[in-house]
């Protein structure tokens, strides 16, 4: 194993993240912000309680899974779609680096750059709630994973992207409106019955469930089915970066 | 002596069907600086990005080292070295930070005093701080050199290293070259600039269409290729060749006052020079001046292009 490549390639994305730290850190702060004050304290006033949490609680893990899933598939994918970018791409392919630990390189500092995120997103979030996590363990083990998987993800798209627009159109169709209809703001008992099946083939609710649990102790769905849910999606994750390693897909002629 | 790097019927045919490697096979000598010569589209870059393992070969195999550069590729990518044709820098990364991370990425542990050396062996340590972005295009090609060699290879790829580079930087280049040729590392560039082959290489391979036309000693091959021409200028102007001088298959120049003589220093024959000055004087011709001069490596290349174009 390289574990200097590995670290080498860490390093270095960690670099970029310090490097752009108040961007990093300051739009998905301020867009949390925003969020807490339109519907923790304008329209949540208006709501009941929901499962005994206040509403401005309620909404504290979806808004968390929110922020770490896109910045985790925007770090991702920019952070190998760059080198593809402007070439330099070539140093890592003649490189003595396996996929793995390519992966490892760039999926880990994503993953801890999201991660970081989240956390400052929940610390932020103390200034406008009352906050108190149940089980803490769960709570960050849901937190790595999502960073994780979500990630991989990126790192996917980020290979397949040829260009800007491409990079941007998967997070915009697709991860926005299946966490914005994970029930980020809502729990899915609120729904319509035909909508709360229609819910169930969403991936993201049984993250947003499962993380919610670890915060308050009640879920839409069993926390085994969460656990399966984002296992299964890391190993898909998985299964297709190898796959695209092992062909060369769109990195290697 | 083992071939550092053994190349065997290496093919690449590319997803469009073009076949840009048509089973090559090369050995390149421990120690040596060998000049890949080519034209335009020829596959000499191709060929490099095989054996470093930017692209996967159709068929054939390649070893560094002894190395298979498929199944032991980290051993083998391990001793190799690549500047590639373009300069691809992370723009707003230093180059010190960016040096740094080609040694890690090679799986080198961190080694400032080496560090240091490449650089300054560059000069390019005034500008370890510097933005890559910030950098002229001389510099930039600098970086991507040094990028190339901290990691310490045993083989390193120029892939046209002074296209496009002024003569002091082309000048300094040579110096790294032949200071890493003293300390046994084994050279492979290709460039547009044949006079330069001729100038550093010790071998040379003529590629042209995916195919390898040679790969020979560089003076073995002038010497066997190249012509050498005498040229005789006259005092006086000749309205043809004297036929007592019909022997020495000699060209009188259109104004008629200098004679083209062409001989080969190789034949066991001698030149034939001094029987020939010695005619000239028994027929009364007085002569003003004498050039000799032999045909360069690119008037040889030229020549094995297109036979093998006609082929």
């Amino acid at each position: 194993m390289n574990l200097h490549g590995v670290r080498a390639i860490y390093v270095y994305e960690m670099k970029r993240f310090f490097r752009t730290l108040m961007e990093s850190l300051l739009s998905p702060v301020i867009s949390t912000s925003l969020y807490f004050v339109v519907f923790g304290a304008a329209i949540g006033s208006r709501i009941d309680q929901v499962g005994g949490v206040s509403y401005g609680a309620f909404i504290v893990p979806g808004l968390i899974m929110l922020s770490t899933m896109t910045q985790a598939i925007s770090n991702a994918s920019f952070g190998i779609y760059f080198p593809k970018f402007i070439g330099t791409i070539y140093e890592v392919l003649s490189a003595p680096v396996n996929f793995f630990e390519i992966v490892l390189g760039y999926v880990g500092a994503a993953a801890t750059k999201s991660l970081m995120i989240g956390f400052v997103i929940l610390f932020t979030a103390g200034f406008f709630v009352d906050i108190e996590i149940l089980h803490p363990v769960a709570m960050v083990a849901f937190l790595v994973l999502t960073c994780t998987s979500f990630s991989l993800f990126g790192f996917i798209i980020g290979i397949w992207a040829q260009n800007f627009q491409q990079l941007q159109i998967i997070p915009l169709l697709v991860i926005t409106p299946l966490v914005f209809l994970g029930g980020s703001f809502y729990s899915i008992n609120m729904l319509p019955p035909v909508w709360q099946t229609i819910t169930l083939f969403n991936p993201v609710v049984y993250l947003i469930s499962g993380f919610r649990w670890s915060f308050f102790g009640q879920a839409d769905v069993a926390v085994g089915y969460s656990l399966l849910a984002i296992a299964g999606f890391t190993g898909l994750c998985l299964a297709l970066v190898w796959l695209i390693f092992r062909t060369g897909y769109r990195i290697k002629a | 002596m083992t071939p550092i790097v053994e190349v065997d019927k290496l093919r690449k045919v590319y997803d469009d069907g073009f076949e840009a490697l048509k089973g090559v096979s090369l050995d390149i000598h421990k120690g040596e600086i060998l000049a890949l010569l080519g034209p335009n589209g020829a596959g000499k870059t191709t060929l490099i990005s095989a054996l470093c393992g930017i692209t996967t070969p159709t068929g054939g195999a390649a070893r560094v080292g002894g190395h298979d550069t498929e199944t032991a590729y980290r051993a083998a990518r391990k001793l190799v070295g690549l500047v590639p044709q373009e300069v691809a820098l992370e723009p707003f990364e230093r180059v010190i930070n960016t040096v740094r991370f080609s040694r890690g990425l090679f799986g080198r542990p961190r080694d400032d005093a080496l560090v240091e050396r490449t650089l300054r062996d560059l000069s390019l340590w005034d500008k370890r701080q510097a933005k890559t972005m910030e950098l002229s295009g001389g510099m930039k090609r600098r970086v991507m050199i040094a990028k190339a060699l901290v990691h310490e290879p045993r083989v390193l790829f120029l892939d046209e290293p002074t296209a496009g580079v002024d003569v002091e930087l082309r000048r300094d280049m040579w110096r790294v070259v032949e200071g890493l040729r003293a300390s046994g590392v084994t050279i492979i560039l290709t460039t547009h600039y044949i006079e330069e082959a001729e100038a550093i290489a010790d071998r040379v391979a003529v590629i042209n269409a995916g195919d390898i036309l040679l790969v020979e000693d560089k003076t073995a091959l002038m010497r066997r290729l190249g012509r050498k021409t005498l040229r005789i200028d006259l005092d006086t102007a000749l309205d043809r060749v004297p036929a007592a001088l019909d022997g020495y298959d000699l060209e009188l120049g259109s104004d008629g006052r200098s004679l083209t003589y062409h001989y080969d220093t190789s034949g066991g024959n001698g030149t034939g020079i001094t029987r020939l000055l010695q005619a000239l004087a028994a027929e009364g011709i007085t002569l003003s001046d004498l050039h000799t001069r032999q045909s360069s490596l690119e008037e040889i290349f030229v020549d094995l292009v297109k036979k093998g174009d006609a082929r």
